[in-house]
């Protein structure tokens, strides 16, 4: 297959001072080369642990990686130790952060900044990791990248800084990049420079792109494929159009309309999701959504449901997917299926 | 840069200003007389004593001629010693404070940091427990206590150390580490701190995710960005080691300016008790001051904006 | 996979929603207030709970502990001048009352009386000064941080309330008082207001309230942004209101914070005074006096300074402790 990296399996818990949360409660998704997967959810349901536990950026004291695989190009990244890893990170794969306004060192000029992950990983001299570093900037859309090389980041407005942190994450020209909520703190003119920003180096560099996100527009601006996370599981996964239309988990149904459409009647209220996701710290019985879903069933209650395999590319963790589940209408999705 | 200095170099002058103006009038509200064998002086007597003294004048003249002998560097005469200036008294003492002050200040603070730093990359471990329970000891128990308990251990008891007096650089050690204890707990803790913070940063992890090793990370990422807060601790632990050396000096018997200061205070000598507290200050302003100059040279921020910190 | 499946029975898939039925069970975590919050992990902190035993039983034996024995604090006997501790019944530790030689003082002197920490030169009971002095340390530091936090609380307030240049002048005065060093400041009032326990407690106000009334501008002028105070003021609150209602309560986990390291501070100063003879005037005695007379004998009577030393350096470890204890507590940022 041409899947540059999967997931499988992965469990993770939090030490905290009440005892363990388990974060991440089995997690399976993978990244085709050259394509782009976004990850949506709710805060706190376990995406950018998932993609701090791919880079092992998690802090060792207090987080535990029970069980799982980080499968990059076939090598178990876990297995890795500390000095394997950090030749993966930032060369192989390499992540963008949420706020540029603290991603990045403010006693540090830029240029040094750029510049310390092309010595570490490439045989560079300092004159070639400069000019490299020039490049970056330049090839980032910020103009007189010579004199801006000198500046702190305090220079910088935050979309810019943000377009430093990418320059920054594609240095070393990475297979993966890993983009976690890369544009939630910005304005949205801005938004939608950076995105588009990502999409053309992409198209260059012929990287793969993980973008952790709970905003669904910039999922159909970006992905190919989604991931659905919910209480640290991925309930569903497939192609934009599959989850967009196709969608056979009532919490992506709950997503989607809750979102506001633009060519939808106005009268229309939005709905939102009742209620709030689980407590971690407790055990989970059954289907973490169950007790918010309205389609819920008694099988809920007990059992986790397994992946539903809905086609190829489309998997679903919804027990109404059983053969003896009752027919339930999806309120999303066809009709704006129909509509278009 | 240049109106950052300049404002910074105003409160100095105000600060100066507002000592030398406050320690001069509170001198005239001392009770007693200056002078020390005051029963065995005559009304005459101290009549001319006030006049050679310029003590007879208004206050308000006394005070001009005080403003315009200090800024030609000039801090009067000893009421106690006669004919010895206030100057010389301070010149003549201030090498023994000087060296163990800064002994105390750079082994305190090369401890300090170090335990610190170690604190701080072994959050929560026993290193980490170790470190901070001898920083709050440091921190809590007097400077004199330990001082004294050190004195008459290994200076009386088990005599590895001369126990007072100034006749040798034996003689520094005791007094420079007595002062460094505070200096050693106070850096400590705070550079655990800032360290703690610094590392919960996203810049941090952002260097990481660029692949940077730990170490390199922690040097050129961690440290540097936590050090630089630690340079404004260096007016309170002036302050610390002037305050510092007032007990210690009085208890290893080195001929220091605080020795001098308590003596003084003794004695009741006014110009010498003005003198050195007009010395103090002016040293504790300096410090204020450079602080401020290499806060804006270390950190960007101000270096290239002027602007404020946070 | 599938077979997993084949378990569970036909009647499971029957619709059993919760959402709707039963509206308060979805959703209901029990919320903790902050403080509740911040007691619970203050508890976990067993320093900072010992450290409250300590200072609580140090409290109370600063008004006990004088009254234990016949003797009081400023009874002179000459004759019982200089006498060892001895306890009855632990003379197996040390408190036999020999000296330094290893002599029976008490017999040599044919003293029948016992004195648990011994006595000074004039026969006066170490012990009885000791928690005299302890309760008087004491009441200084308290007295002391209670008119720091006044002034402070005041000063901060209106500078961060008003903002414009009422602050800008307030702050520029408060720039210049930090560039006075406190010690000489303190020392200079003493020495005009003659040392008293009263004197001693104005010195340590006239430069402590500064640190305070800092901590408060800061923390009130965070949360005048906030949206909350903002909301609070669009519905018309008056000034009084926002500031005792909604400024105050929130900015009350700093506050108290720095008033706990204020105390250990001025126990510091207050002795520190005492030391280099700024001290109370006899027969009063504080901790400082205390270690400050022990210190000169203390090569041939070590016991009179080691008690009062040991006191002092327990209630300042304490107050640090419980301090740094009630910091990481009430931190909002550490919260989970």
């Amino acid at each position: 297959m041409d899947e540059i990296l999967q997931v499988k399996d992965l469990d993770v818990s939090f030490k905290t001072y009440n005892g363990e949360t388990n974060v991440l409660r089995g997690v399976n998704f993978s990244v085709q080369k050259g394509g782009t997967l976004a990850i949506v959810g709710e805060s706190g349901s376990g995406k950018s642990v998932s993609a701090k536990t791919i880079m092992q950026l998690l802090p060792k004291q207090n987080s535990i990686v029970n069980n799982g695989e980080v499968l990059f190009e076939g090598e178990n990244l876990l297995t890795y130790n500390e000095r394997e890893m950090r030749k993966v990170r930032g060369s192989d794969i390499s992540m963008v952060f949420q706020d540029p306004m603290t991603s990045l060192n403010p006693t540090m000029s830029i240029g040094k900044q750029i510049m310390e992950g092309l010595l570490e990983h490439q045989n560079l001299s300092k004159k070639q990791a400069y000019d490299t570093a020039v490049g970056l900037i330049d090839l980032v859309g910020i103009s007189n990248p010579e004199s801006r090389m000198k500046e702190y980041p305090h220079q910088f407005s935050g979309g810019m800084r943000q377009r430093i942190v990418v320059a920054m994450a594609i240095a070393c020209k990475p297979r993966i990049l890993i983009a976690d909520e890369p544009t939630t703190a910005l304005d949205v003119t801005i938004q939608a420079q950076i995105l588009d920003l990502m999409k053309d180096l992409q198209n260059q560099l012929d990287t793969s792109i993980i973008i952790i996100t709970h905003d669904l527009g910039v999922v159909a601006n970006m992905a190919q494929r989604v991931a659905v996370m919910y209480a640290g599981r991925v309930v569903e996964i497939g192609t934009v159009d599959e989850l967009f239309y196709e969608s056979k988990h009532p919490y992506t149904w709950g997503l989607l309309s809750s979102m506001p459409k633009l060519h939808e009647d106005e009268r229309e209220p939005l709905v939102p999701i009742v209620g709030s996701p689980p407590d971690l710290e407790q055990p989970i019985q059954g289907c973490p959504f169950a007790p918010r879903c309205p389609y819920a069933m008694k099988v809920c209650h007990s059992h986790m449901p397994e992946d539903f395999s809905v086609s190829d590319t489309h998997a679903s963790a919804c027990w109404l997917l059983d053969e003896r589940a009752p027919e339930v209408k999806a309120p999303v999705g066809t009709e704006v299926n129909a509509n278009e | 840069m240049g109106k950052y200095i300049l404002k910074r170099f105003g409160y100095m002058l105000t600060a100066l200003f507002v000592i030398v103006t406050l320690t001069f009038l509170l001198m005239q509200l001392l009770p007693g007389t200056p002078y020390g064998n005051v029963d065995e002086l005559t009304d005459n007597q101290i009549e001319l004593l006030d006049k050679r003294y310029g003590l007879d004048q208004p206050v308000a003249v006394q005070y001009v001629k005080y403003l315009g002998n200090l800024l030609q560097g000039d801090l009067g005469v000893s009421f106690t010693y006669t004919g010895r200036s206030v100057n010389t008294i301070i010149a003549e003492r201030i090498g023994p404070s000087a060296l163990i002050g800064m002994q105390g200040l750079i082994f305190g603070t090369f401890v300090g940091l170090i335990l610190g730093i170690v604190s701080a990359l072994r959050h929560n471990t026993f290193l980490d427990y170790g470190s901070v329970v001898i920083a709050v000891l440091g921190m809590s128990i007097p400077a004199f206590v330990f001082a004294a308990l050190m004195q008459y251990y290994i200076g009386v008891q088990w005599k590895l150390l001369p126990p007072a007096l100034w006749e040798g650089y034996a003689n520094t050690i005791m007094p420079s580490i007595a002062l460094s204890v505070t200096v050693m707990a106070t850096v400590a803790r705070f550079i655990r701190s800032e360290m703690l913070e610094v590392l919960g940063q996203d810049y941090v992890i952002t260097a990481r995710a660029k692949g940077i090793s730990q170490f390199n990370v922690t040097v050129k990422h961690v440290i540097r960005n936590a050090l630089i807060p630690v340079l404004t601790m260096l007016a309170p632990l002036t302050v610390s080691l002037l305050t510092g050396t007032l007990v210690i000096e009085k208890i290893f018997a080195v001929p220091g300016i605080g020795e001098q200061f308590t003596m003084s205070i003794m004695v009741n000598d006014y110009s010498v008790i003005m003198g050195i507290t007009i010395f103090y200050s002016f040293l504790f302003v300096s410090i204020i001051f450079i602080v401020d100059l290499l806060y804006g040279l270390l950190d960007p921020r101000i270096r290239l904006d002027g602007g404020k910190r946070e | 996979m599938s077979e997993h499946r084949d378990h569970i029975s036909e009647d499971m898939f029957t619709p059993d929603p919760i959402v709707g039925k039963e509206e308060t069970q979805v959703s209901d975590t029990p919320q903790l207030s902050f403080w509740k919050d911040a007691w619970i992990r203050l508890r976990r902190n067993k320093g900072a709970v010992i450290s409250i035993v300590l200072l609580l039983f140090i409290t109370i034996m600063a008004f006990v502990g004088p009254m234990m024995n016949e003797y009081t604090y400023k009874d002179q006997q000459i004759a019982h001048s200089h006498l060892p501790p001895k306890v009855v019944g632990l003379e197996w530790i040390g408190f036999d009352g020999t000296d330094k030689n290893g002599v029976d003082v008490y017999k040599e002197k044919g003293i029948e009386d016992v004195y648990w920490f011994g006595t000074d030169q004039f026969g006066r009971d170490i012990w009885t000064r000791v928690w005299e002095g302890t309760k008087i340390s004491l009441y200084i530091a308290f007295l002391a941080a209670a008119l720091d936090l006044i002034i402070g609380v005041v000063y901060g307030g209106i500078s961060a309330f008003y903002g414009g240049r009422v602050d800008n002048v307030m702050q520029r005065i408060i720039e210049v008082l930090v560039g006075i060093p406190n010690l000489i400041l303190i020392v200079l009032f003493i020495l005009i207001l003659e040392p008293g326990i009263l004197s001693i407690t104005l010195a340590l106000v006239i430069t402590g309230w500064v640190n305070m009334a800092r901590v408060v501008r800061g923390e009130l002028l965070q949360l005048k942004g906030q949206e909350f105070v903002l909301a609070s003021r669009t519905l018309g609150s008056s000034d009084f209101k926002l500031i005792t209602k909604h400024l105050l309560p929130n900015a009350l986990g700093s506050i108290i914070v720095t008033l706990m390291f204020t105390i250990p501070t001025a126990i510091f100063f207050e002795a520190f005074l005492s030391f280099i003879g700024l001290g109370l005037q006899p027969p009063l005695a504080s901790l400082g006096v205390l270690i400050e007379d022990g210190y000169r004998t203390m090569q041939l009577l070590p016991y009179k300074m080691i008690y009062p030393a040991i006191v002092i350096s327990v209630i300042m470890i304490c107050f640090n402790v419980l301090a740094d204890g009630l910091r990481d507590a009430l931190d909002p940022k550490m919260r989970k």
